[in-house]
C-alpha cells in the first residue's frame, strides 16, 4: 500500500513539476517577438492565422487556450517555419525514430561491452589490467563527444574511407529507416556516442563492483566453500546490478533525448536537430515541444530510476 | 662492554641516577608545524601521481594562455589576414629546415603543378629576362618544397595524365595579387623595396589570349588554356613541358624600349587620389603591410586570425566561465543548502522544491532561453553567465544541505546552542566548516562539467561567440566541423587542448575528491 502510494505521490510530484516548468517556458517564449515572413501573401495568411489562434490575446489567455489545445484535441502547437503548419507533435515524433534507433544501436553495444569491462577491471583490481583499464575510462570518460565523432570521421572516412561521413538521407537509403545501407551509414555515430558510455559504463560497474566484493558476505561465500567466481557471480555481482539496473533503464528513456553533438555532425535528422533548426528559424511552438519534450524526459527518467531501485531490490522500501 | 651488562644481579649502587632530578615536568611543544585540514588534504593530494601531473598539465595550460599572447610580440589576436586563412602552422626562420613550413601534401596534374612552381620562377623574374626552372626552384619564394616523380594515370576516357605527389608551402602558394594602391602608396612600397631589397612590386600582364585568367594574377607565363607555350618568331605556339631545364615565356606588360611595366593608371583625378593598378608578390607586400613575416604556429583559422592566439582565447573564455560557475557555486550553493538543511522543515521542502523545478530543465533550453531573450541586449557571454546562475549551483546546494542535515543534531552543535551561539553563528562557525571539503570538491568537478557544457554550446551555435574579440574552443571547432579533412590542423590543436583540458581537471577534481573526502581518512590504497 505504502508502496502504491509512494508511487502516485512522485508521479503527481512529476506532473506538478512538468506543469511548473511548461508555464515557465510559455511564458519566456510567447512573450519573444515573432517574425513573419518576408513573404507579403504569407505573411499575411500566417498573421491571420495568429490572430486566430489567439496569439494576440493576453498571455493567461493564450496559456488556458494552450493547454486546452493539449487536454481537449493534443495539439502542441504549429510549426510555421520548419513545416509549414505541420503539427509540431507530428513534427517531433516524425522526428523521433532516427534519433531513438541510433542511440539505441549504441547502448546495445556498449552496456554489455561497459559491464564486462568494469567486472575485468573490478576482479584484477590494483592490477595492471586494472590500472590500464581505470586509464583508459578517465581519458574516455572525459574527451567530448565531438572530438570522437572527428576521430570516428577522419579514420573511417578519411583514412580507410570505409564508412559514409554522413547518415544517408531517407531517400539515399531506400526509404526504409531500416534498411542495411542505413544502418551501415549509422555505424560512425553508433562509434562515435559508443566511447563515452562504455567509458561511463565500466566506471560505474567498476565502482559498484569493487565495493560489494570486499563485502563481508563475499567472505563468508568463500568460507562455506564457493570459488571465487561463483562468489562473484551469484553474490557480489547481484549485489552490483542493484544500482546498476537502474542506470541502464536511466541510459533507455534518456535515448529519446539524443545527442546534440552527434546528430549535428552526422547529419541526423533527430530530435536534437529538429530543437536547433526551431531556434534558427524562430519556430517557436515547434522549440516550445522540443523544451517541454526534453524535461519530460528527464523527469521520467529520474522517477523510473528512483521507482526501480524499489522493484529490483527488495530490500529497499519505498516511502518509509 | 657488553660482558658487563650481562651481569644485571650486581649493580652497583653508584651506578643509580634519578633521570629527572631537579627538573619540572612539562609538556614539550610541539617541534613541527600542525597539520590542519587543508595541509592534510595537500598532503593526501600530493600522493595521487596522476591528480598533481594533471594539476601541471592544467598551470601549463593556463600559463599558456595568459602568457604566450604576450610573447607574440607582432600581432594580437584581433589580428586577421583574409588570404593567410586555414592555413597550417609556418614560421619563416624555420621553414627552410622543414618543419613549420605551411606545407601540406597534395597531388597536382602538370598544369597545376607548373602553375605554382611558375610563382617562384616568376619571384625571381621581376625583370622579365628569362629564369629558367632551376633558377626559380632554388627561390625562396618557391611555394614548391618538394616535387614527386611524375606518376601516369589514366583519368576518364582513358587519356593519360601525369600526376606528380607533391609539398606545397600554402602561404607562398597565394603568389601574386593585383591591388588598386593611390600613387603616394607606391612611393612607400618602393622605398620599402630600396630598404629591404625585397620585392613587391612585379610586372603587370598582357591581357591577350596568351593570358588563361585576367583576374589572376598568377598567370604571368605565356599559356594555352593552361598549359605553358613558347611563341617562335612568327608566333606559332610550342608547348612547353615539365622538366629540366624548363623555361617560360614572360607574358609581361612592356613599354615601347621592350621593358616590363609596374604600375598602371586606372582613374582617380589628382596626385593624391590617382589609383594605380599593381601587381604584388603577396608574401612580400604582407611583409610591407605589416612589418612582418608571417608566423603562425599553429597556423591559422577559418577566418585568417591566428589560431595559437584564437586557442588562447578559448581557454581564458572557458577558464572565465569555469572559474565564475566555481565562485556561483560557493556562493549561492553553499548558501542555499546551508539554508535548507539548517531550519529543515518548511522552509526546507519549499526551497528543495524550487531547486528541484529549476535542476529539471535541461540547461540546453535555459541557456537557449537566456540567449534568444538577452542576449542582443547584454552580448552572449553575460547570458551564457547569467544561464549558470540559474542553474549552475543546484549540486552542490544538495550536497552541503546533506552534510547539514548529518551534523546540525551532533552534539558539539547543540552545545554551542545552549551557549547562546545565534543561528549565524552556528551555520558559518560551527557547521560550515564541515562542510567546506564537499563545497571544495563540487566546486572542482564542476570546473570540467561546465567547460564541456560551454563548448557544447558554442560547437552548436546556440551560443554564438565567434567575433573577433572572443571566440570559443567550441566555436572553432564549429568552424572546421564541415572542412576539417582539408585542414586538419583548425580540428587537431582545439581538439587536443579541451580534450587535455577536459581529462585534467576532471583528474584534478577526483583528486580533490579523494583528499578531501574524510571517509577515505587512513585509507590506504
Amino acid at each position: 500500500m505504502k508502496m502504491t502510494k509512494y508511487v502516485i505521490k512522485r508521479i503527481v510530484l512529476m506532473f506538478f513539476t512538468l506543469f511548473v516548468i511548461t508555464t515557465i517556458c510559455f511564458v519566456l517564449i510567447r512573450i519573444l517577438p515573432r517574425e513573419l515572413p518576408t513573404d507579403r501573401v504569407q505573411a499575411e495568411l500566417i498573421a491571420a492565422r495568429w490572430d486566430a489562434l489567439g496569439y494576440n490575446e493576453p498571455l493567461i489567455v493564450q496559456f488556458g487556450i494552450y493547454l486546452r489545445n493539449i487536454f481537449t484535441k493534443w495539439d502542441w502547437g504549429t510549426s510555421w517555419y520548419i513545416d509549414f503548419r505541420e503539427p509540431a507533435w507530428d513534427l517531433l515524433t516524425g522526428r523521433l525514430l532516427p534519433t531513438v534507433m541510433v542511440n539505441f544501436y549504441s547502448l546495445i553495444i556498449s552496456i554489455p561491452v561497459g559491464i564486462v569491462l568494469g567486472i575485468y577491471a573490478a576482479i584484477k583490481k590494483n592490477k595492471w589490467q586494472d590500472s590500464l583499464i581505470s586509464t583508459a575510462v578517465m581519458v574516455f570518460v572525459s574527451v567530448p563527444a565531438y572530438v570522437y565523432a572527428f576521430l570516428v570521421q577522419y579514420f573511417l572516412y578519411f583514412k580507410l574511407g570505409w564508412l559514409p561521413l554522413q547518415v544517408y538521407s531517407l531517400a539515399d537509403a531506400g526509404g526504409s529507416w531500416f534498411t542495411w545501407k542505413m544502418f551501415y551509414s549509422m555505424i560512425a555515430p553508433i562509434l562515435a556516442l559508443s566511447f563515452g558510455t562504455i567509458a561511463g559504463m565500466t566506471r560505474f560497474t567498476r565502482a559498484e563492483l569493487t565495493e560489494t566484493l570486499t563485502s563481508d558476505y563475499m567472505l563468508l561465500a568463500r568460507t562455506k566453500g564457493l570459488t571465487r567466481a561463483q562468489a562473484t557471480s551469484r553474490h557480489a555481482l547481484k549485489n552490483a546490478m542493484v544500482p546498476i539496473l537502474p542506470m541502464i533503464i536511466s541510459s533507455f528513456i534518456g535515448i529519446l533525448g539524443g545527442s546534440f553533438i552527434i546528430e549535428q555532425i552526422f547529419a541526423i535528422p533527430g530530435v536534437g536537430q529538429l530543437y536547433l533548426q526551431s531556434i534558427q528559424l524562430f519556430d517557436y511552438d515547434v522549440f516550445m515541444m522540443d523544451c517541454v519534450f526534453y524535461v519530460f524526459i528527464g523527469l521520467l527518467a529520474g522517477i523510473v530510476v528512483d521507482l526501480s531501485y524499489g522493484f529490483i531490490d527488495p530490500r529497499i522500501r519505498m516511502g518509509e | 662492554m657488553a660482558e658487563n651488562n650481562k651481569n644485571y644481579n650486581h649493580i652497583p649502587k653508584e651506578k643509580f641516577a634519578f633521570v629527572n632530578a631537579g627538573e619540572r615536568l612539562t609538556d614539550q611543544k610541539f617541534e613541527d608545524k600542525p597539520i590542519g585540514y587543508f595541509k592534510d588534504a595537500w598532503i593526501r593530494f600530493r600522493k595521487s601521481k596522476a591528480s598533481v601531473v594533471a594539476t601541471v598539465i592544467i598551470v601549463l595550460i593556463i600559463m599558456y594562455a595568459f602568457l604566450f599572447p604576450l610573447c607574440v610580440t607582432t600581432h594580437d589576436h584581433t589580428f586577421m589576414v583574409n588570404l593567410y586563412a586555414k592555413k597550417p602552422a609556418r614560421i619563416a626562420a624555420l621553414a627552410e629546415y622543414g618543419i613549420f613550413d605551411g606545407g601540406v601534401e597534395r597531388d597536382f596534374s602538370e598544369k597545376g603543378l607548373i602553375k605554382n612552381v611558375a610563382i617562384g620562377i616568376g619571384a625571381e623574374d621581376w625583370a622579365g629576362e628569362g629564369i629558367s626552372l632551376e633558377q626559380g626552384m632554388e627561390s625562396e619564394y618557391q611555394p614548391m618544397n618538394k616535387i614527386g616523380d611524375a606518376k601516369t594515370i589514366i583519368g576518364p576516357g582513358k587519356k593519360e595524365s601525369k600526376n606528380y605527389t607533391c609539398e606545397i608551402d600554402t602561404y607562398l602558394e597565394v603568389g601574386f595579387f593585383y591591388r588598386s594602391i593611390p600613387q603616394s602608396e607606391l612611393a612607400k612600397i618602393q622605398a620599402w623595396e630600396e630598404e629591404t631589397g625585397k620585392k613587391v612590386l612585379y610586372p603587370l600582364i598582357e591581357d591577350n589570349k596568351w593570358n588563361m585568367d585576367a583576374q589572376d594574377a598568377n598567370y604571368w607565363y605565356k599559356s594555352s588554356k593552361g598549359t605553358p607555350v613558347v611563341l617562335d618568331s612568327d608566333g606559332m605556339a610550342t608547348t612547353v613541358e615539365f622538366g629540366e631545364g624548363m623555361v617560360l615565356e614572360d607574358n609581361y606588360k612592356r613599354d615601347a624600349n621592350g621593358d616590363p611595366i609596374y604600375y598602371e593608371y586606372t582613374g582617380g583625378g589628382t596626385l593624391e587620389t590617382a589609383q594605380l593598378k599593381v601587381r604584388v608578390l603577396y608574401y612580400n607586400y604582407y611583409q610591407y603591410l605589416y612589418g612582418f613575416t608571417p608566423d603562425y604556429i599553429m597556423g591559422t583559422d577559418t577566418q585568417g586570425y591566428d589560431l595559437a592566439l584564437r586557442i588562447a582565447g578559448g581557454i581564458k573564455l572557458s577558464l572565465m566561465v569555469a572559474v565564475f560557475v566555481c565562485v556561483i557555486n560557493f556562493v549561492l550553493g553553499a548558501m542555499y543548502g546551508a539554508v535548507e538543511g539548517y531550519y529543515g522543515g518548511t522552509v526546507d521542502i519549499v526551497l528543495e522544491r524550487i531547486s528541484d523545478i529549476l535542476a529539471n530543465v535541461p540547461f540546453i533550453v535555459v541557456a537557449t532561453l537566456f540567449q534568444i531573450h538577452l542576449s542582443a541586449k547584454l552580448g552572449p557571454i553575460p547570458c551564457l553567465l547569467f544561464a549558470y546562475v540559474v542553474t549552475g549551483w543546484i549540486g552542490t546546494a544538495s550536497r552541503v544541505r546533506t552534510q547539514f542535515y548529518r551534523f546540525k543534531t551532533q552534539e558539539y552543535v547543540m552545545a554551542a546552542r545552549t551557549l547562546g551561539a545565534r543561528d549565524r553563528r552556528i551555520i558559518w562557525k560551527h557547521i560550515f566548516p564541515n562542510s567546506l571539503g564537499t563545497i571544495i570538491t563540487s566546486a572542482a568537478l564542476a570546473i570540467p562539467s561546465t567547460m564541456l557544457s560551454e563548448s557544447n554550446l558554442s560547437f552548436l551555435g546556440i551560443v554564438k561567440l565567434g567575433t573577433a574579440e572572443t571566440t570559443s574552443l567550441g566555436t572553432l571547432l564549429s568552424d572546421a566541423s564541415t572542412i576539417w579533412t582539408n585542414y586538419p590542423h583548425l580540428m587537431i590543436y582545439p581538439a587536443i587542448v579541451i580534450s587535455l583540458l577536459m581529462i585534467c581537471f576532471n583528474l584534478f577534481g577526483n583528486g580533490l575528491r579523494d583528499a578531501f573526502n574524510p571517509a577515505l581518512r587512513g585509507v590506504e590504497e
